[in-house]
């Protein structure tokens, strides 16, 4: 990779400092990303600021109504989490199933949410959820955060600090694994919440999506067999080498059906 | 730019500047000349690169050497005592064939161990799972469930 500078700061507001004073640089939080983009010199930054030192960015704090993650906080402490499981045991269960046990050793939910990978998993539970995104600036919810591939509504130098995700009644999330990366080929979130119910898309678009005919339905009867008949339309949907857009769009009634089975089953 | 690096690794303490590029499996091999810890893919995905670093299976392939500062790692040559007595989970390998090339087999112990401290008494099918950051390309896997079971029964 190319040569950066290295700084390792001591809190938010220093590493926010770190970030003005450089000429390109980015924050390293467990680097599971960014550390592989810049061996392939996908990216160059001329700065990187670590994050590892400031204890307040990790974290969970459950209360009745809430479960806030603290930015840091690794995919495995997640998934291990009594709290979580209690409170949001999709979230664990999503957590537990992200990279391969070492990346979820030091991978963290905001470096995955502030990169809005297309077929990261966090991005289906923020807005299956509509959990806030807290960042060193303000409060983001999650149906104003997610906007394009790669793209959130972070603006430059703005740093998550945490995601307060609302307890819902029920929740699950089922995903149908890229065999060789284990990314999200598709995975649905299903959230029966105090607004309604909430369905979020990942792996199947540019960018994470909920889907309202979906909502809809499993408001008027929330069964599996309530996806029977709708069909996802596959315009706008990814297609590669792995899946068509119309085979993900399959996927994604098919994925919502487990969902909807792993909540019924509990 | 050159950062102060200090460390403990396989219980001995390590000092050394280093360019902050510098990836922690290049230190661990090209500094340090521990060249147990394999690089298989450069892509981390294949998990040859597994080490332990404050007791967690991480592969070093993808991280920096500065994310180590301060923190206590052990590679595949730590495992074993002085006197040469094979760490368990080694002798497991050993006697169930778990390896053919051996270049995957450090990456694959080092996650074992881990993988066992979390789940001391693993079904076959959550080895499988547990092991899905560690790929083979001879062995078909087999021995390898074979080794860690062994291993979680000892």
């Amino acid at each position: 990779m190319h040569a950066f500078n290295y700084h390792k700061a001591s809190s938010v507001a220093d590493a926010t400092a770190k970030l003005a004073a450089s000429d390109d640089g980015r924050l390293l939080a467990g680097g599971q990303t960014l550390i592989a983009a810049m061996k392939m010199r996908l990216s160059a930054p001329s700065d990187l600021v670590d994050l590892a030192g400031i204890a307040e960015l990790r974290g969970i704090k459950v209360d009745a109504s809430s479960a806030t993650v603290g930015a840091m906080t690794t995919h495995a402490t997640v998934a291990a989490s009594p709290e979580i499981k209690k409170a949001i045991p999709a979230l664990a269960l999503l957590a537990s199933e992200i990279g391969d046990p070492m990346v979820r050793n030091i991978g963290t939910m905001g470096g995955s949410v502030a990169n809005n990978d297309p077929a990261a998993d966090y991005p289906a539970a923020v807005l299956g959820l509509g959990a806030t995104v807290l960042t060193s600036k303000r409060k983001i919810p999650a149906d104003k955060f997610f906007t394009a591939m790669y793209e959130t509504a972070l603006e430059p130098g703005e740093i998550i600090t945490s995601i307060a995700f609302p307890v819902p009644k029920r929740a699950g999330y089922s995903k149908f694994k890229n065999p060789a990366s284990r990314y999200a080929l598709v995975g649905v979130f299903v959230a029966d919440t105090a607004n309604g119910i909430r369905v979020a898309v990942t792996g199947a678009g540019p960018c994470v999506f909920r889907l309202p005919e979906l909502e809809k339905a499993l408001g008027k009867s929330f069964s599996p067999d309530a996806v029977n008949g709708i069909k996802v339309p596959a315009t706008n949907l990814n297609a590669d080498i792995h899946a068509s857009a119309e085979y993900r769009a399959h996927l994604i009634t098919v994925m919502a059906k487990r969902a909807v089975s792993q909540i019924l089953s509990k | 730019m050159s950062v102060r690096l200090s460390m403990t690794v396989n219980g001995k303490p390590v000092n050394a500047d280093v360019e902050p590029r510098t990836l922690l499996v290049d230190f661990i091999r090209d500094t340090l000349r521990l060249t147990g810890t394999h690089i298989g893919c450069d892509t981390a995905q294949c998990g040859a690169c597994t080490i332990h670093m404050n007791g967690k299976a991480v592969k070093c392939c993808n991280m920096l050497a500065v994310q180590a500062q301060g923190s206590t790692v052990v590679t595949i040559e730590g495992l074993a005592k002085a006197d040469g007595t094979m760490h368990p989970m080694q002798a497991a390998f050993r006697d169930h064939h778990g390896l053919q090339c051996g270049y995957c087999t450090p990456g694959m112990v080092m996650s074992a161990i881990d993988l066992l401290k979390r789940h001391p008494h693993p079904n076959e099918q959550q080895i499988r799972a547990e092991l899905d950051g560690n790929l083979c390309r001879c062995t078909g896997y087999h021995n390898i469930v074979r080794a860690v079971q062994a291993a979680a029964e000892a």
